[in-house]
């Protein structure tokens, strides 16, 4: 079984925050915005070296949302910068009318996705987000799953015309992709080869499905793991081979099952070869307070969660 | 630069489409709309600089955004009646597979429109945006924005607003369409708005007072004014005294056809206090 290697923790933010700074260097029409929160968003080397494209908006996120739509008129490729809660829930309709109806050039980033965002607690841990932007027309949804990608997602989203939302998280996850990796949008990428389970993850479970196909493996079990870093538009292709290979499914994301990656997959599925399916996400819940260990664990968003789904879905086959 | 006679002509034509089109569909916003058609007409035949050879990016152009997109008939009708697409396809607003929807937008193509509106109090700061990316292109022209006075309601309009002052947007142009009026009544009634003026100037904006916002030569000059005070380190809004309804007796004085269609019967009427002047399309 192919493995991979940790290269050192490193918070998936800071992914974003090189890629955009790499971008300000190559890319003169790229602009940043951000709602007060440019240490968080790791958005700090792109200020101080490109001041005049940098746009600290304040606490007004509609605004913000409405004026990178306007930007783009201009010829620009703003960036935003804000915490996933409010770079969507809060402008959930500046981000319909003025970006994805008036199919805006906008780069909707976010960060703290999650419940991994820890201790703030579910005020500010949305699960909904991927699902609210998947349902928006020409919208493209990007959830990366460690630095190496993050900052990949970043430089190619720059080159995509349309209205993208990229989704990042707060803590120190693995760094194990490559790091001169070449980002393709919609493209799934597979990590593991296995003929008794697909295990299909996206962001920070990307990792934690690695681990679970691992211990799996040391119980004899063959699985395969597929990282969707775009949830949309969605690589139906490799999941149907993949599952028509292995007969069942795990899908895994820190989200709600509602909306998520699994409803995407599931959908899949059903139109096209229905095969078992068990999810490992939040289960129509808000979070709390806590470190992410302990929120990860308590709400199933694991590699113990993933082998446990694992045994159950091919029970199911 | 037309002639008095020729404005008011152009002015008069587009209260007839603006009529004719709510209501070939029974559908639509008449009230906003005719209170707006001097503005629109002035704006567009007077004061800005733009190509009908329509370009999204609108470089070296005065950009113009309707924020409180409702009032579409009458924009329709001045783009089409500037350039922008053939007069006969007002006949096409608000039916299926029309480039005229019911509120603006860029989803159809239609030549003159930048941003979708409708859902409201986004406008201002799209307007922001397309302001600052000229700042960064070195490009001089102006961005002019409208928006409803009860729009004001929405708070995305005071993050706009402020954003505006502090960071000295001053390529910009807004004007409030302020007849008082919104769909429920009266704004006092609905929700007071108090002094905009003073708001504005609270917000560090520089406030233009036109109580003549259905004069040609009044909106002429008010506009011209806020030009010239353009570039000055703060941004300009012009605080335009409207009649809803204007121009047709049964429409004005009240907020009722803020969004109803006339009948035939009051199409007839209307129709009659505003004779044919460029052509019926």
């Amino acid at each position: 079984m192919k493995t991979y290697n940790n290269k050192g923790s490193v918070d998936t933010r800071s992914g974003f925050g090189a890629g955009l700074e790499e971008l300000g260097k190559k890319n003169a029409n790229v602009v940043a915005l951000c709602a007060d929160l440019t240490g968080s968003l790791k958005m700090d080397a792109f200020k101080k070296n490109h001041p005049e494209r940098f746009f600290q908006i304040g606490i007004a996120e509609a605004n913000m949302i409405s004026m990178a739509a306007g930007m783009t008129i201009g010829g620009k490729i703003p960036f935003t910068g804000t915490f996933a809660n409010f770079s969507t829930g809060r402008v959930y309709d500046q981000i319909r009318q003025s970006v994805a109806y008036s199919n805006k050039n906008v780069k909707i980033c976010a960060s703290h996705a999650g419940l991994t965002l820890g201790e703030d607690g579910a005020t500010h841990q949305i699960l909904e987000d991927i699902g609210l932007m998947k349902m928006l027309p020409g919208m493209t949804v990007i959830n990366t799953c460690d630095y190496n990608q993050t900052k990949a997602a970043t430089l190619a989203i720059a080159e995509h015309d349309g209205p993208v939302y990229l989704r990042f998280g707060r803590p120190k996850v693995a760094n194990f992709t490559d790091e001169n990796q070449t980002f393709e949008i919609g493209k799934a990428v597979q990590l593991t080869e296995g003929q008794d389970v697909t295990i299909i993850a996206t962001g920070h479970l990307v990792w934690e499905a690695l681990e679970a196909a691992k211990e799996l493996n040391e119980k004899g079990i063959s699985a395969e793991v597929i990282n969707i870093h775009t949830i949309k538009p969605l690589d139906e292709k490799a999941i149907l081979e993949s599952v028509a290979k292995t007969k069942c499914v795990v899908t895994a994301e820190e989200h709600n099952f509602l909306g998520g990656l699994g409803e995407s997959v599931a959908r899949t599925l059903a139109l096209h070869k229905p095969a078992p399916q068990e999810f490992v996400a939040t289960e129509d819940t808000f979070g709390e307070s806590g470190t992410p260990a302990q929120l990860m664990e308590k709400y199933g968003l694991n590699a113990k969660s993933i082998i446990e789904k694992a045994q159950k879905v091919i029970k199911r086959k | 630069m037309s002639t008095t006679q020729q404005l008011q002509d152009f002015v008069t034509q587009v209260r007839r489409d603006i009529l004719r089109q709510v209501h070939q569909v029974n559908s639509g916003h008449p009230g906003g709309s005719l209170g707006c058609a001097e503005y629109f007409s002035v704006l567009y035949q007077e004061v800005m600089d733009y190509s009908t050879d329509f370009k999204m990016d609108g470089q070296n152009e005065d950009l113009f955004f309707l924020s409180n997109g409702h009032i579409s008939p009458v924009f329709y009708s001045v783009l089409a009646r500037s350039g922008f697409f053939p007069v006969d396809e007002l006949n096409t607003f608000r039916k299926i597979d029309s480039r005229l929807q019911g509120h603006p937008t860029t989803h159809e193509g239609l030549p003159g429109i930048r941003i979708a509106s409708g859902s409201l109090g986004q406008g201002l700061s799209v307007a922001i945006g397309a302001a600052a990316a000229k700042k960064l292109n070195n490009d001089d022209k102006i961005v002019y924005t409208l928006h409803g006075d009860g729009e004001l309601q929405e708070g995305q309009n005071w993050e706009a607003i402020m954003y505006a002052s502090g960071n000295k947007v001053d390529n910009l142009i807004a004007t409030v369409d302020y007849n008082k009026k919104q769909i429920d009544g009266a704004t006092d009634d609905v929700l007071a708005l108090g002094s905009l003026k003073a708001k504005f100037e609270a917000f560090d904006w520089d406030v233009i007072e036109l109580k003549e916002g259905n004069s040609c030569d009044a909106i002429k000059s008010a506009l011209a004014e806020a030009k010239s005070r353009t570039g000055k380190g703060k941004p300009v809004v012009i605080l335009m005294e409207t009649e809803m309804g204007n121009g047709v007796d049964f429409m004005m004085g009240t907020h009722a056809w803020h969004g109803k269609a006339p009948n035939d019967e009051q199409l007839t009427s209307a129709l009659a206090q505003n004779p044919e002047t460029l052509g019926d399309y």
